[in-house]
Order: structure tokens, then C-alpha cells, then sequence
């Protein structure tokens, strides 16, 4: 007969179990985890939105297009750098002494949002015009080859300016605001949030009230009869371009402000995640490209605090873009639309 | 019409393009054929970078140019190049024409190799110095040791590098599994940490020193909280700092570099992180102040690289080097100073051997190789078998305001 477990035995067995666990947990345990939720949903939403900026960008030239412009991700690169220049330059020349922050970054947005407008419409009509009528994949090679180009370009005038080409943004707003004890907002991450929903509140009022709004809708619908219906196409195409761009830029300067630091590279991944964004949504859908923004840097927060102590550290932060991209591809998988892909027909 | 213009646009390419390899068959006259300028003959009497008397001899650096590394990278490059320039005179006289060759690796592993093929393929190549990313330097190695083309690193700390067994791999550096054990050993015994959280960056640099730092804090019963990696190229790493705020270790060891480094601690002094942050030589560079901003202030880091300012004479030194190449020292300026005189003692001692001709690679090598008790402008350079320097030595610096202060040698 086998002798039962002692039940000393057992409850030593639990307790080394508990042990590990502890020392896993670190000192706090899992109360502390649930502790920063707060400070990690303020991180993910101050992330997504700028996702979510960016991805209205995509999906507004997919919704004209059809085509892809992964250049969008190093406009708004192009963005940051302007913003930045302008900042620097008004702090060499002592212009940002005594100035209001909000003014000032008001500046900023504006001059940033204007020069990348005119590099969109610019990129438009050298790279993506003459070949309008070609297979969808040429403009986008095309797009690709103007992304490596702007990369390069700024890495080139920043060495040349500067003789380096990471640069440090002078940071406007260094307060934060606590929500409590659970979580603090810096300022600058508030607003990253506000001006971005501003952004996009205005953009769907264009869209949906103004005339120009209609004409941009119509091309989406079908080309040549929105012509015929004497709306100039190509002024159209321009428009989206130079709406998309200076958003675009304008996320750039808030991306500046925001992390501090910025390289020629930045755009990279960000234009990736922000792509992800918009096919997540919806590609061709607003709506869907806002809130695919937001769900991805929610997302992509949330699995970088939690998925360690989930996994008992078999995954950490490390990879918390493959968990985002693999919500990604089960949705495309069940879903092809993406989130919001119903409304299709209307696609801008 | 469209079909001439067509014409005349090819005939144009075609015609640079012959005065492009003309060119490179010209420029290389003076010894073998050239990797670009495959088309040409070699000149008459010349056997490919064989024992000619005198000749072209170029050394090459391989390091980031450009990319968020490029400042050590530049350093590394000026400060062999400046070696360089000061022997050009005695190398004339023995009728040698000595050439600095600098290649851009960007960091990047496929361009490091491909730049190392372009070199051993070309037979004027006698050395190379470089690399500063470890990651970048393995691959590379595989190359250079098929050219036998020898390499000396004046960066590379991770311990793989020189584990392999390939003949042409040379580091005057320390070496992590020095520098890692001696980084923890200053955090607990020097800081007083009691536990620590380990950041890496996911390269074979930064993974390797976090695991050597792990491994001596388990032994000397640090606690670990937590250790994550980060992405290079990513600018917000709040999501891993979230988890360091709320474990609240007394330090937070990062192994990576200084683009990541210091957004890093920007972002965890943000978050109201307050211990210590310490990292590897990684984050030795001027530019970490630019990045981290107030931040950096109280920063500690271990490097492999010393201070040449301590005495007398390095500061001489020093001031002669910033007068010549018109750019900031950086504390690996002094390290590819020296990698390249020791390369260059090397060719030396090689063409000696050769009675004053032009000798071989494998000569070079071979004789770079033995170097024993060479005293360079800061380190001195004795190889053992597997191409380690047997006298390199890890030092500990802290960050001030807006430079970065020699604390010690670490123990």
C-alpha cells in the first residue's frame, strides 16, 4: 500500500510553490500590477492617437487611390524634422524666451503642417501622377522608393546643417498633471491627445459637410464619373494628398515634443504600425483608421506591461509587437474588412 | 524622336561608364587589380598584391558613418586615420604609400559583410580597423579570415568574438565577461544595490553584457526584478518602464547603446524613477548628454575604453588630436588610434622580414599577431592565442551635467 503524502510535505510543497511565485511578482505582487492599469491605458492612448493621426493619412489616399503610400510614414518623419528645425532655430535666435508654449507649438504645427502639405502634393504629382494608369504595384514601389529618398534626404541636409542628424527637440511642455495617486499625464502626452482629436474631428466635419468633402467622396466612389460630373479629379487627388501629408507632419512635430528624440528613421516603424492601423480599421474607412489607431497603441501598451507577469516572463515587452500584429492577423483572417469594413462602399 | 532620345541617353551612361572604370584602372596602378575595376588589367609586373617592392598600402576602417551610431563611429574612423597620417612619412621612406580606407558599416551586419568582401578582394587592403558593433564584427570575421585579412577591433567587447577561433580577429579592448561581473560588482559593492532590473537591446552586444551582468548578480544575491528587452529604433519604451516603476529596483542595468540609453533614462526619470541607472560602454558617448538632457546627470557606466586625458601626457595628446582633426575626442578616438598602430606595426615588421618588400597579408598577420607588450598611446597590447589583449582593463565613469567623469579603474 502506498503511504499517503505527509502532510507536512504537501504544505511545504505549496509554500515553495507561493515562494516562487513571490519572488517572481517582485516585492509588490499582482495589486500593484492591476495599480499601474491606469498609467499604462494614459501611455497607450497617448500612442494610439498618434497612430491614429498618422493612419487617416493611409487610409485617405487608399480611399481616393487605392494605392498605398508608404511614404506617408516618412512625411511624417519629414514633419517632425521641420518641427523641430523651426524650435531649434527660434531658440538659437532667443525667439522662444517669453514666448507661450501654446503659441509657440501652435507655430510650430502650422509652418510643419504647411511644408509637408506642399511636400505631399509635391510627391503626388512627380511620383504617384505619371503613373496613374499603371498596375496598382508601380505606385507602389514607386511610394517605397520616395520613403528611402526622404530618409536619406534628411539624413543628408540634417549631416550637412548640423553635422548630425538624431536630433533633440527643446521641449515645451515639461509639466504633468496627476490623475490622483494612480497615474500622472505629462502635459505634453494630453496634448498629443487633444490636438490629435481636434485633428480628426475636423477632418470628418470637412469630409462630411463641406463641398470639397463631397467631390473627395465622389472620387473615391468612381473616378470618371465624378468627372463627368465636372469635379476636377486631379484637384481632388491633390487635396487628399495635402490634407493627408499636413496631418501627417503635424503628427511629427507632436511626435517631437512628445518623445524628444528623433532620427531620420523614425518614420519607419511608426508608418508600419500606422498602416497596421488603418487595415485593422479598415483601410479606406476614417473611422476605422481612428480607431484602429487607438486599439493598437492600447493594445500594444497593455501587452508590454502585462504579458510578462502573464506568461510568468516566458514573453516580456520585448514582444509586444507580436502580439499586437498577431490581433492583426486574426482579424484579417476572420474579419478580411477589418474592424470596420462594412461601411466600404462610402470610402471616405 | 522618343527612340533618339533614347539612344543618346544610353550612349551617355555607357560613356561614364567607361571613364569610370578607366578611372578606377588608372587610380590603381600602383598595385593589382581592384575590386571595381574588374574590367582592367593589371598592370605589367604587378602579381596581384604580391612582393613588389614598395607600393600602395591601405589600411581600412570599418565602423558606423552614418546611423544613430555614427558619432563613436566617426571617432573610431578619425582617430586611426590620424594614426595613419603620422606614419605616412616613415612608411614613404621605405617606399610605401600609405592610404586610410574607411568603410561605412551603418551598424548593419549584410553591409558589414559586403564591405568586407569589397576588401579582401582587394589585395592593396593590409588591415582592417573595426568594428564597433559586436553583432556586425562576427559576420564580418568570416570574410576576413577567408582574405586572411587582419582585423583589429578597438570596440568590440562581446565575449563570441574571439571564442570562434579565427586567427584574424584582434581586440585591444576588454572583453564583456570582464565587463559585465565588474559592472555588478561596482553596483553592489560601490552603489549599494540590493536589486536591479535588466533592459537589453536584443543585439548580441547588449544581450550578451546584460546576461554577464545577470549572471554576477544572482551570484552575489542581487534580486533581479525583471529583465526585459526593447527595439532598437523605438522612441517610446514606456510600456517596459511601467513595470520598472512598480517593481521599483534600486538600479536599472541597461545593456544596448546610447540612442536607446538615453531615451531610456529620460523616460524612467518622466516615469519618477529615481535609483541608479547604469549601463555598459554602450553608453559612452558625448551624445548621451544630447539625448538624455538633465536626465543623464548621475548616469553610471562601465567601459572598456579609458580616459586619456588622466595624465600628463595623454592630454597632450589629446589637445594635439582635436588641433589635427578639428573634431571632439570621444574615448574610442584613442582606441582606433592605437588598433591602427598596431596594424601598422605589424605591416612594419612583415615587410622587414620580407627585406623591405611589400609582404603578404598572411605576413601581416602573422606578425600582428605576436604583437607582445606594445605600447600604444593609452593601452598596451600583448595577444594571447585566441587574439584577446591580455592587458585591457574596464573602467567606470558617471555622467555630470554635460560630460562624462572618470571615476576609476573597476576592480
Amino acid at each position: 500500500m502506498l503511504a499517503p503524502f505527509p502532510r507536512e510535505n504537501k504544505s511545504s510543497q505549496r509554500n515553495e510553490c507561493r515562494k516562487f511565485v513571490q519572488v517572481y511578482k517582485g516585492n509588490e505582487g499582482w495589486e500593484s500590477m492591476i495599480n499601474i492599469l491606469p498609467q499604462v491605458l494614459v501611455d497607450g492612448l497617448t500612442l494610439g492617437f498618434m497612430y491614429a493621426v498618422v493612419a487617416l493619412g493611409y487610409t485617405m489616399v487608399y480611399g481616393i487611390l487605392e494605392i498605398i503610400n508608404f511614404a506617408h510614414g516618412d512625411i511624417f518623419m519629414v514633419g517632425a524634422f521641420i518641427g523641430t528645425e523651426v524650435l531649434l532655430i527660434s531658440d538659437a535666435l532667443g525667439a522662444l524666451e517669453g514666448m507661450n508654449p501654446f503659441v509657440a507649438l501652435f507655430i510650430t504645427l502650422i509652418i510643419a503642417m504647411v511644408l509637408t502639405g506642399a511636400l505631399g502634393v509635391g510627391i503626388e504629382r512627380i511620383a504617384y501622377r505619371p503613373l496613374r494608369g499603371a498596375p496598382r504595384l508601380v505606385p507602389l514601389i514607386s511610394a517605397i522608393g520616395v520613403s528611402f529618398l526622404l530618409q536619406d534626404l534628411v539624413r543628408f541636409t540634417e549631416a550637412l546643417a548640423r553635422n548630425e542628424f538624431y536630433l533633440n527637440s527643446p521641449a515645451l511642455f515639461t509639466g504633468s498633471i496627476p490623475l490622483g495617486s494612480i497615474a500622472t499625464i505629462p502635459t505634453k502626452g494630453l496634448i498629443v491627445i487633444v490636438i490629435a482629436i481636434v485633428m480628426m474631428i475636423a477632418l470628418t466635419l470637412f469630409v462630411n459637410k463641406t463641398k470639397w468633402g463631397i467631390a473627395m467622396r465622389a472620387v473615391a466612389q468612381d473616378q470618371s464619373t465624378a468627372s463627368l460630373m465636372t469635379i476636377n479629379v486631379n484637384k481632388v487627388i491633390m487635396l487628399t494628398f495635402l490634407i493627408g501629408s499636413s496631418l501627417g507632419g503635424a503628427t511629427g512635430v507632436l511626435f517631437a515634443q512628445n518623445y524628444g528624440t528623433i532620427d531620420p528613421y523614425i518614420g519607419f516603424i511608426l508608418g508600419l504600425k500606422a498602416f497596421t492601423a488603418a487595415v485593422l480599421g479598415g483601410i479606406g474607412n476614417l473611422r476605422g483608421a481612428m480607431i484602429g489607431g487607438v486599439l493598437l497603441g492600447l493594445l500594444e501598451s497593455l501587452s508590454g506591461a502585462f504579458m510578462g507577469p502573464l506568461t510568468n516572463g516566458a514573453f516580456g515587452a520585448e514582444y509586444k509587437d507580436v502580439f499586437a500584429f498577431s490581433i492583426l492577423i486574426l482579424v484579417l483572417l476572420f474579419k478580411p474588412e477589418g474592424l470596420f469594413g462594412e461601411a466600404v462602399k462610402e470610402k471616405v | 524622336m522618343k527612340k533618339r532620345s533614347y539612344v543618346g541617353v544610353l550612349s551617355a551612361v555607357l560613356a561614364a561608364s567607361m571613364a569610370l572604370t578607366g578611372c578606377a584602372g588608372n587610380g590603381n596602378s600602383s598595385g593589382g587589380s581592384n575590386a571595381s575595376g574588374g574590367q582592367s588589367q593589371p598592370a605589367p609586373g604587378n602579381s596581384g598584391g604580391g612582393t613588389t617592392e614598395g607600393g600602395l598600402i591601405k589600411i581600412a576602417t570599418q565602423s558606423p558613418l552614418s546611423g544613430s551610431n555614427s558619432a563613436i563611429g566617426d571617432a573610431i574612423k578619425t582617430g586611426a586615420g590620424y594614426a595613419l597620417e603620422q606614419r605616412k612619412e616613415e612608411f614613404k621612406a621605405l617606399g610605401f604609400d600609405l592610404q586610410l580606407f574607411p568603410q561605412d558599416d551603418q551598424g548593419d551586419p549584410k553591409i558589414g559583410v559586403s564591405n568586407a568582401e569589397m576588401l579582401i578582394s582587394d589585395p592593396d587592403v593590409y588591415g582592417v580597423v573595426g568594428h564597433y558593433n559586436t553583432g556586425v564584427a562576427i559576420p564580418s570575421s568570416v570574410k576576413y579570415e577567408e582574405g586572411k585579412l587582419v582585423m583589429v577591433s578597438p570596440a568590440n567587447t562581446g565575449v563570441k568574438l574571439t571564442e570562434e577561433g579565427k586567427k584574424t580577429v584582434h581586440r585591444i579592448c576588454a572583453r564583456d565577461d570582464a565587463q559585465g561581473p565588474k559592472a555588478a560588482l561596482y553596483a553592489k559593492n560601490t552603489l549599494g544595490v540590493k536589486t536591479a532590473y535588466i533592459i537589453h537591446d536584443k543585439t548580441a552586444y547588449g544581450q550578451g553584457l546584460s546576461d554577464q551582468v545577470k549572471m554576477q548578480f544572482e551570484k552575489d544575491g542581487v534580486q533581479i526584478l525583471g529583465f526585459e528587452g526593447i527595439t532598437q529604433g523605438e522612441k517610446d519604451y514606456s510600456a517596459v518602464l511601467n513595470q520598472v516603476t512598480v517593481k521599483n529596483p534600486d538600479i536599472i542595468f541597461f545593456g544596448g547603446l546610447y540612442p536607446e540609453g538615453g531615451i531610456l533614462i529620460k523616460q524612467a526619470r518622466e516615469k519618477g524613477f529615481k535609483g541608479y541607472f547604469m549601463g555598459g560602454d554602450g553608453l559612452d558617448s558625448s551624445d548621451m548628454i544630447k539625448i538624455a538632457g538633465n536626465a543623464v546627470e548621475g548616469v553610471v557606466f562601465t567601459s572598456v575604453a579609458g580616459d586619456v586625458t588622466q595624465t600628463e601626457e595623454g592630454k597632450k595628446w589629446a589637445e594635439e588630436y582635436k588641433k589635427a582633426t578639428n573634431k571632439p575626442l570621444e574615448t574610442y578616438s584613442v582606441y582606433g588610434f592605437d588598433s591602427m598602430n598596431v596594424i601598422l606595426n605589424g605591416v612594419l615588421e612583415a615587410a622587414k622580414a620580407n627585406g623591405g618588400k611589400k609582404p603578404t597579408r598572411e605576413q601581416v598577420l602573422d606578425a600582428v599577431h605576436k604583437t607582445k607588450d606594445f605600447q600604444g598611446q593609452f593601452t598596451k597590447v600583448t595577444f594571447d592565442e585566441k587574439g584577446d589583449n591580455t592587458n585591457a582593463d574596464v573602467f567606470i565613469y558617471k555622467f555630470d551635467k554635460d560630460k562624462s567623469i572618470f571615476v576609476g579603474k573597476a576592480e
